[in-house]
């Protein structure tokens, strides 16, 4: 076990530690004791900075089940690292962030930092494991945790709603990735990731490649809340703020970022890929954007703009795959769009991570969220007003922010997408600036909405619980330090490209790099009147327009949204389904026997006249038979007479006595192919179970005991008929295709010579085969003392007395 | 109780019975030459038990003969089991019989075979199985 391996396991381990601390140290909020571990692993990820910037990358392997090829293995290349330094980043400062913001003697803290910390774990062990299963592994507990963290409120309707409705999707598209990584190994025969993608070429043609792309993408979809599976998002924001913010801005939701950009160099050349993954992507983007503006809740608001944003980098990732068709490095303009996507990713994380922080401390000092209410809060909170302005700026995309710069490279890599000649782009390629660039101004209008109707305009005191004031300087430290690194990253963007969007995006594009070659990103703020420039301006006035004349035209939004809302169509979904299959249940489980007889019976003909008619195995020879006597004419007609008479038999006394005539017959039957010892059990058998019979019959109630012929039912008739030619049917081809002699010669050779008997029979039972008659009789002795305990074991009697 | 004059029967079975049993008994000890053997046996014994319950009534049978049928199954199951796991004593299969001529002290030379006891393990358990079933339903109200 290495250290790397003991950095990813790290906050498990912590977490088994969490409630003795909390039941200790009452006196001490228990997150000062999670607050150091990922300060050290923040520390210590910055030490594997050197080596990934020079373009290697660090592999440690400990044996798991090696005979199944599952090993843990952790390698640190420059996307790992990139992600790892987020999610120990933010979660240091999101720790910090809920120490002041949960109460310490009103929440449960043990829970809370358990679920968190197994979080950051599972988080780590997605973005560091080379090896696809035990990245799956880490996978589903980052779903299972999140949904332990979203139903942190445990008694409330919605947060349970919310939990469940995030389980179900991320863990069906978590299958579905599961589906993919296997369908990768049958291709591959390695869940290495390494090794896969060395092989990418050659199961590019593959007929199984385009299914495991599918399920790939459908479990990054899920999980990064794309359309249409974005509906989860929304709904989570029943979670605590730090939960909302570290989970729901920063890292859970880009774990599917994560996996399409690690599968990139695998599916990346694929025209498939490259629709999927942009076109999904500003589909969402835009459809995010749009309803975002429509939220009254400002966490609605933010988790609707971060739909758009993981939008935004997909559609990236995408046109960034493209840049695999274009094979020179020097002149390749699609790297951009990746370089632009990892850059936006990072900023992202910086400036939505600090809004929820913000719209967090607003809801903590005045008791809601919802801007209807808000307003004017300015005044009373300066530094809080700040911090969200800040972010909200760089979320709209304006100078001098790092916002500006990553969208100006979203419109870059989006204009230059026309100018590609493959995959019909020279047609609809205009689509994707266009997009865009509608999608960018309802960016600018909603990030407007969200700082100027919380913190200017009137303040109505009569609406709030409390008076606002501004927050202690415990919850300000996180967004400071993240509004901070928005300005930072703004002014100084190069401080970044070489030492984490270069290695980044040396791991998505590995194939366009020389031997010791390099990306060489370089952001600036100016690049010349460019096309892009205007388009940003554009955005700026026509948001700025539509921002002040909002109040006139939101109403348009009565009217469609209702009808293209995805959560009636997964409500519907999910009712129906329960409705559908409640009500199928109900049907065929009936509790009749009879109903459940008849689905036997009717499959046992189904299931074997198939198997008849399609393995031709009907035959039918003579060759094999015995001549009929006149004894044995004379008894099957007794049998069958019998038999049927016991149909049409209107008494039951009559159906008995018929039915001890059969079993007579059958003994005379025994008589006549020479089996006595059949032939004297079968009399007395059938003796004691008539008796038996007549004694049930005796004991009947006399109430509705009147006596009627059997009904005719069509379904039962021909189910017993079809029933009877089948077996029949099949009794016959058995006979007639005899494949090997019996081997009943051994046993007459050796009854006498071996077993010292002369009764054949009774040696097999006993002696030859005699295992058979230990349990036969055990099957007699349980019967007896079944009846005798039936009979004999009263409880009811026994209470009522 | 309805009590009749039974007489005729009850003479009758005092005679029968015996030659009843008698034939269970040779079914059963001739069950390895001919058809027979501890089934039919102790299916024909219960018969005969089930002859005096019809002529007498239960506790009468009862006090004739104090046997827990019960008992008698689990005893039947225990010699089946002992002469089948007895062959591991000797290093062989379970369920190994063994057979042979042996010289008594008073009956002379016989030949054995523990097939019989196996058997006879059969025969009890039927006779305790039969007997419990019918005793059980007739003592029911």
């Amino acid at each position: 076990m290495s250290f790397l391996h003991l950095a990813i396991v790290a906050p498990l381990i912590l977490s088994i530690f969490i409630p003795l601390f909390y039941r200790t140290f009452r006196q001490i909020h228990t997150g000062w004791f999670v607050l150091p571990l990922p300060i050290l692993l923040f520390g210590y990820f910055l030490t594997f900075l050197p080596e990934t910037m020079s373009g290697t990358s660090f592999i440690k392997m400990i044996n798991w089940i090696p005979s199944l090829g599952i090993n843990f293995t952790a390698k640190v290349d420059g996307l790992g690292l990139l992600f790892s330094l987020l999610i120990t980043g933010i979660g240091a400062l999101v720790v910090l962030y809920s120490i002041y913001y949960l109460a310490k003697n009103k929440e449960k803290l043990n829970h809370f930092y358990v679920y968190l910390l197994l979080f950051m774990a599972a988080m780590l062990g997605v973005v560091l494991s080379d090896n696809l299963i035990v990245m799956y592994a880490f996978w589903e507990l980052t779903s299972f945790s999140s949904f332990l963290l979203i139903g942190y409120w445990y008694e409330r309707d919605k947060s349970r709603y919310g939990a469940q409705k995030s389980m179900l999707i991320t863990v069906f598209g978590g299958l579905a990735m599961l589906g993919g990584i296997i369908l990768l190994y049958i291709m591959t025969g390695t869940f290495s990731f390494t090794e896969i993608m060395s092989q990418a070429n050659e199961i590019f043609n593959h007929s199984l490649f385009v299914p495991a792309l599918l399920c790939i993408l459908l479990g990054a979809f899920t999980k990064s809340a794309q359309f249409p599976f974005y509906i989860w998002l929304p709904d989570a924001m029943e979670a605590p703020t730090p939960v909302s913010a570290y989970l729901h801005s920063a890292t859970m939701v880009k774990a599917g970022i994560y996996l399409v950009a690690r599968f990139t160099p695998v599916f990346g050349e694929h025209i498939l890929w490259f629709w999927l993954v942009s076109g999904v992507g500003i589909l969402t983007m835009i459809w995010g954007s749009v309803f975002a503006v429509k939220q009254t809740d400002l966490k609605a608001i933010l988790a609707f703009s971060t739909v758009s944003q993981l939008g935004l980098i997909m559609s990236l990732l995408g046109v960034g795959a493209a840049a695999h068709h274009y094979d020179f490095l020097d002149e390749n303009i699609f790297t951009v769009a990746v370089t632009a996507a990892i850059f936006h990713l990072i900023n992202h994380a910086t400036f939505k991570g600090s809004l929820f922080m913000a719209a967090g401390i607003v809801d903590h000092e005045t008791g809601t969220r919802d801007i209807r209410k808000l307003g004017g809060l300015m005044h009373f909170m300066p530094i809080t007003f700040t911090i969200s302005i800040i972010g909200a700026f760089s979320m709209a995309g304006l100078p001098p922010f790092n916002g500006f710069l990553s969208k100006e490279m979203f419109f870059t890599a989006m204009v230059h997408v026309t100018e590609m000649d493959i995959f019909n782009l020279e047609t609809w390629g205009i689509l994707f600036p266009v997009l865009a660039w509608i999608a960018s101004i309802f960016t600018f209008i909603y990030s407007m909405i969200l700082v100027f109707q919380t913190f200017t305009g009137k303040y109505h005191s009569e609406k709030f619980d409390k008076k606002p004031h501004e927050a202690p300087i415990g919850l300000l430290i996180s967004p400071i330090i993240l509004v901070s690194l928005v300005i930072i990253f703004g002014f100084f963007p190069n401080l970044l490209s070489d030492s984490l969007i270069s290695p980044a995006m040396s791991s998505i594009l590995p194939s366009l790099l020389e031997a010791g070659e390099e990306f060489k990103v370089h952001i600036s703020f100016w690049h010349g009147p460019t096309i892009e420039l205007f388009m940003t301006l554009g955005v700026i006035i026509l948001g700025l327009v539509l921002y002040k004349t909002h109040s006139r035209w939101k109403k348009v939004y009565k009217g469609i949204p209702e009808k293209l809302a995805l959560n009636r169509f997964y409500d519907f979904v999910l009712e129906g389904l329960q409705s559908v299959s409640y009500k199928l249940t109900n049907t065929y489980m009936n509790g009749s026997i009879r109903s459940y007889l008849v689905y036997i019976f009717a499959f046992f003909i189904i299931i074997l006249a198939s198997t008849l008619i399609g393995k031709n195995a009907f035959t039918f020879s003579t060759s094999n038979v015995s001549s009929i006597g006149v004894y044995e004419v004379a008894l099957a007609i007794l049998v069958v007479l019998g038999s049927i008479c016991i149909l049409f038999a209107k008494s039951r006394m009559t159906s008995i006595i018929l039915l001890g005539a059969v079993g007579y017959t059958v003994s005379l039957f025994y008589v006549l192919f020479r089996a006595p010892d059949l032939a004297l059990t079968q009399l007395v058998i059938e003796t004691i179970s008539v008796a038996l019979f007549l004694v049930c019959f005796y004991h009947l109630p006399k109430l509705r005991k009147f006596e009627t012929r059997m009904r005719f039912r069509l379904i039962n008739a021909l189910i017993s008929v079809g029933v009877g030619a089948i077996v029949t049917l099949i009794a016959l081809s058995a006979h007639s295709s005899k494949l090997f002699d019996s081997i009943s010669k051994y046993y007459v050779e050796n009854t006498y010579t071996e077993a010292a008997g002369k009764n054949m029979v009774n040696v097999i039972l006993v002696d030859f085969r005699g295992f058979d008659t230990l349990f036969e009789i055990t099957v007699l002795a349980i019967a007896s003392l079944g009846i005798f305990g039936m009979i004999k074991l009263r409880l009811n009697r026994r209470k009522e007395g | 109780m309805r009590k009749t004059n039974n007489i005729i029967l009850e003479t009758a079975i005092k005679v029968l019975l015996f030659f009843i049993v008698l034939y269970s008994v040779y079914i059963f000890t001739a069950g390895h030459y001919y058809p027979g053997g501890g089934f039919i046996g102790g299916l024909m014994t219960a018969g005969a038990i089930v002859l005096l319950l019809i002529t007498y009534d239960i506790k009468t049978v009862e006090e004739l003969l104090p046997v827990n049928y019960r008992i008698l199954t689990a005893i039947g199951l225990l010699f089946a089991i002992s002469t089948s796991a007895g062959s591991l004593l000797f290093d062989v299969p379970f369920l190994t019989h063994a057979f042979g001529d042996v010289q008594l002290p008073i009956l002379g030379e016989l030949s054995l075979h523990t097939a019989t006891l196996f058997d006879l393990g059969v025969y009890f358990v039927v006779v305790g199985v039969t007997m419990t079933i019918i005793q059980t339903i007739g003592e029911d109200e």
